[in-house]
């Protein structure tokens, strides 16, 4: 409805007062200034239970932020308005962090454990999935009050019922969350868009689960299998069809290597029809036809890959690696499917993340304390910043993304 | 427990006076190694080591193994779980300096809490 003149004019006037008399004298995060969030993010400083808190525009750091507990493994997802961040600790604790005055807005210990969350297409909900002890847990975002509890309640072989360690929480579209439960081999969805939760549970899905991804377009999750050659393909517009086994036995029978590190399937990488995976316990990244989720090229790689990601515009596919090939990035051109540069940021490598249109890519060196930041069209270094054992870097444009 | 990993565990018993102890490791690739324990073992097994995908590791659990056993699954790792042979990043006497330092240095005492 059109507003009235008179009225516009209150609103300003009332927005004016706000502006002169509310908190814009308070020393915020960013400056006095009025400012918008898209160009901000969060990088993760594990050792100390930290946050950097940094601008992509001015490539700086505006502060450091602690008290998140345990941070050796954390991810973080936006609220609707990218004005918080929610950060999930190793320790159980999910926290808000308040980007513009880089305060903590609320904080809960929801678990012993976990690993990871999601935010729900609404906004409204805020899950976390939990390896002890084992389940989902939502949250509503605005107050982090309990929502709803899932144990990931599982029978094993003896008849028992244990609880698996939840792995791979990704929003789908309809205001659901699905996550595989690793020592299970199932995959499930809660369903959050009516008065009461519905979870809906697909078993036998291949054997541990260790991570997973949803499409950019919410359509397929892809769960990563580490106790078998092959990933399970949920296509949840039709979810009625069960698990699909994908890229089975890729690697020939072929002895792997010690896998040191968990590779990691957040984000999807996707080039035109091409869908590119980290092969677990192999110098391979793994090409797949998204049409029919048949193996179409293994490229060969310094090391065994981490995360895999492309350029926002995929043109190019960035690769990390697990201990001890930890030194150095792969840069892979997705039309011609070949290593085209490899970079050497600094010492364990752990972490990347594009801007939001994927001029600059940056990149946590956690034994260098450093992030590095590159133009990833001509690989120059463009900035070096302080951080303290940094790991996860998360932009806030990830709030307007599925599965981000 | 399988034969061969009991047999392969007596080797290990018995191989080891032979070979150098930890105490001749530098300070360098000591404290290379602690780095390692913390942050890259701590993938898995929390850089706090009070467990992720793999389980928490306090001091008092890891006295209930003998330091020749935790060297043999840090070389080893454990067949049909997540835990991977580390042999051909860890020598012997680097596995052993883990396995120890798990055992009496480590910076989580229990999980127990009072």
């Amino acid at each position: 409805m059109p507003l009235s003149l008179p009225m516009t004019r209150l609103l300003a006037a009332a927005g004016l007062a706000l502006f002169t008399t509310g908190p814009a004298a308070a020393e915020t995060a960013t400056g006095s200034e009025l400012r918008g969030t898209g160009d901000l993010g969060v990088v993760i400083e594990r050792a100390s239970g930290s946050v950097a808190l940094v601008d992509t525009t001015r490539r700086e750091v505006l502060r450091h932020v602690g008290g998140f507990g345990d941070l050796s493994h954390a991810s973080v997802k936006f609220s609707r308005d990218a004005r918080y961040a929610f950060v999930f600790g190793r320790d159980g604790g999910l926290t808000k962090l308040d980007l513009l005055t880089g305060e903590i807005a609320g904080r809960v210990i929801q678990s012993g454990n976990s690993i990871g969350g999601a935010i729900s297409q609404d906004g409204r909900f805020v899950a976390v999935g939990n390896y002890e002890p084992g389940g989902v847990k939502v949250f509503d975002s605005e107050t982090l009050a309990l929502v709803a509890d899932v144990p990931a309640d599982y029978e094993k072989a003896d008849g028992s019922i244990a609880q698996a360690k939840v792995v791979g929480v990704v929003d789908a579209p309809g205001n659901r969350f699905v996550f595989s439960l690793f020592e299970a081999g199932e995959i499930w969805t809660l369903d959050m868009s009516g008065d009461e939760p519905v979870l809906d549970k697909h078993r036998d899905v291949g054997q541990e689960p260790y991570d997973a991804l949803i499409s950019g377009n919410g359509r397929y999750y892809i769960a990563g299998l580490f106790g078998e050659d092959g990933m399970a393909l949920l296509d949840l517009w039709h979810p009625e069809k069960g698990v699909e086994r994908i890229l089975p036995g890729y690697g020939r029978g072929e002895e792997r290597l010690p896998v040191y590190k968990m590779p990691h399937l957040e984000g999807w990488a996707m080039a035109g029809d091409l869908a590119f995976f980290p092969a677990v316990g192999r110098h391979e990244v793994l090409v797949a036809d998204s049409d029919n989720w048949s193996l179409v090229g293994r490229i060969p790689v310094q090391g065994q890959p981490i995360f895999v990601m492309s350029r926002p515009d995929e043109r190019q596919v960035w690769v990390t690696f697990a201990h001890p090939d930890n030194g150095r990035v792969q840069v892979i051109d997705t039309q011609t499917l070949e290593v085209i540069e490899t970079l050497e940021p600094g010492e364990s490598i752990l972490h990347k993340e594009f801007t939001p249109r994927g001029e600059h890519i940056w990149i946590s060196a956690r034994d260098s304390n450093q992030v590095v930041v590159y133009d990833t069209r001509t690989f120059e270094e463009l900035a070096r910043l302080p951080a303290e054992s940094p790991s996860g870097i998360f932009f806030t444009h990830r709030a307007h993304q599925i599965g981000l | 427990m399988t034969s061969p990993v009991l047999r392969s565990l007596l080797f290990t018993t018995l191989a080891l006076p032979a070979l150098a102890g930890a105490d001749a490791l530098g300070p360098e690739r000591r404290a290379e190694l602690e780095t390692l324990l913390y942050q890259d073992c701590g993938s898995c097994h929390g850089m706090t080591l009070r467990g992720g995908l793999g389980p928490a590791l306090p001091r008092d659990r890891m006295q209930g193994f003998s330091p020749e056993a935790l060297t043999h699954i840090i070389r080893h790792g454990i067949p049909g779980s997540a835990m991977p042979s580390w042999k051909a990043l860890l020598s012997e006497a680097e596995a052993r300096w883990i396995a120890d330092h798990l055992r009496t240095d480590n910076r989580l005492e229990t999980l127990q809490r009072d």
